[in-house]
């Protein structure tokens, strides 16, 4: 049975087994079919038409079956290797083990941007970034810019207190706990980790950066733990919405698996923690 | 490596996605009539052309044609240097881009210059899959 851990209670040997499968899956070409089906929703996903991926519901019953799909490589890598999740309310600098020589690596230099340590660095000829938007074919990191700063644990609750998962017009201008999560609208919480990580994270080619399996593992997360609290609110909306996924409805690009069937996320995996 | 345009890596990526998609995309290069994507409140922004950190940047009335494939800001298009930079408007009125995806801003002039800036001098290019 898969347990997601946190990431920084990942042993030294269980870092060096996820970071090599995530080698491996890179070195086949696998990782970067990711990265274009990601993109191409980033791409389509309207607020007034037809949206899956973001910006919808179905944000997360989507990207919790898009996680199931990339453990699973990762998996038929090395069987032992699980999805870590990143909690970015306590590990929230850039001195994070997260971001270790021996882990993800660090940020990128300020002329380019370029990350030059660790595995995932363009020098170690790993990691080239193929599926891309402009010409820079290396990782690109620029950890807090700005001084940004990463949400609180006190943003986290105040959106976890939200009873209603979603509300009409069911898009970026949306009331309720999904649109609050993915930080279209409130404090903003999955949005704001994008921009402070920078570089490929702040684009539609977001997965090139290996955090963002982390980043999106503590999304689905906080999504069950939403859940645990307020066990009368459901998926919504119920039937007949235009444009959007219904509980019932497939979603793309799989069209054999609706939100209904993404809500236990207990069926697939379990967490290291009691939620 | 192949380079491919946006619209096809669209087409190809999300082929399952079904051919209502595909239909959607293939009307929004063919159409100079807004699109129903695009939010009701607000006039057009205005369009401009300035050369902002040595780049040049456009934003107007987007044309028919086929080579603005796939955008989804409402008729309106945006470039860097002549290459398209995919950009899409959000339900309030605040735009968006394939490089700024994550974080809004209040204008597609604003949206461009964020974008040269955080291209630090790299071209656009075409969804390029290795």
């Amino acid at each position: 049975m898969t347990v997601r851990k946190n990431q920084a209670s990942l042993t030294a040997d269980e870092k060096r087994r996820f970071v090599n499968a995530l080698l491996e899956l890179k070195r086949s070409g696998r990782y970067d079919t990711f990265v274009t089906t990601h993109n191409a929703f980033i791409m389509s996903d309207t607020d007034n038409g037809d949206r899956v991926g973001h910006r919808s519901p179905s944000f997360l019953p989507w990207h919790r079956r898009f996680l199931i799909e990339f453990e699973q490589a990762l998996q038929s890598v090395d069987p032992t290797v699980n999805l870590p999740y990143w909690d970015w309310t306590a590990d929230r600098t850039s001195r994070s083990s997260l971001w270790a020589r021996d882990f993800l690596g660090g940020t990128g230099r300020a002329r380019d941007g370029q990350v030059l340590d660790g595995a995932f660095a363009r020098s170690g000829n790993r990691w080239t970034i193929n599926v891309r938007v402009d010409s820079r074919d290396y990782l690109r990191r620029d950890l807090g810019a700005g001084g940004r700063q990463l949400p609180t644990r006190a943003e986290v609750d105040s959106v976890l207190a939200m009873e209603t998962y979603d509300t009409a017009p069911w898009n970026s201008s949306s009331d309720g706990f999904r649109n609050h999560l993915e930080g279209w609208r409130g404090v903003n919480l999955h949005n704001r980790v994008h921009v402070w990580v920078g570089g490929q994270m702040g684009t539609g080619v977001s997965p090139n950066d290996p955090v963002f399996w982390l980043h999106h593992a503590f999304i689905d997360k906080l999504w069950a733990d939403w859940q645990a609290r307020h066990p009368k609110s459901s998926y919504l909306p119920a039937a007949g919405t235009a444009n959007v996924v219904d509980l019932g409805d497939t979603m793309r690009p799989w069209n054999d698996v609706t939100p209904a069937d993404m809500l236990d996320h207990t069926r697939h995996y379990t967490f290291d923690t009691a939620a | 490596m192949s380079h491919i345009t946006r619209r096809r890596a669209l087409g190809v990526a999300a082929g399952a996605a079904g051919a209502a998609a595909g239909l959607a995309l293939a009307g929004s290069a063919v159409a100079d009539a807004p699109r129903a994507a695009a939010p009701a409140a607000g006039p057009a922004p205005a369009p401009f052309d300035e050369v902002y950190q040595g780049r040049r940047i456009q934003g107007g009335p987007a044309h028919g044609g086929g080579h603005h494939g796939g955008h989804h800001g409402g008729g309106y298009s945006v470039t860097i240097d002549g290459e398209e930079l995919h950009v899409m408007q959000n339900a309030d009125g605040t735009w968006i881009s394939v490089i700024n995806h994550y974080e809004p801003v209040a204008t597609p002039k604003s949206l461009a210059r964020a974008a040269v800036r955080e291209l630090q001098g790299a071209p656009l290019v075409p969804l390029t899959l290795g």
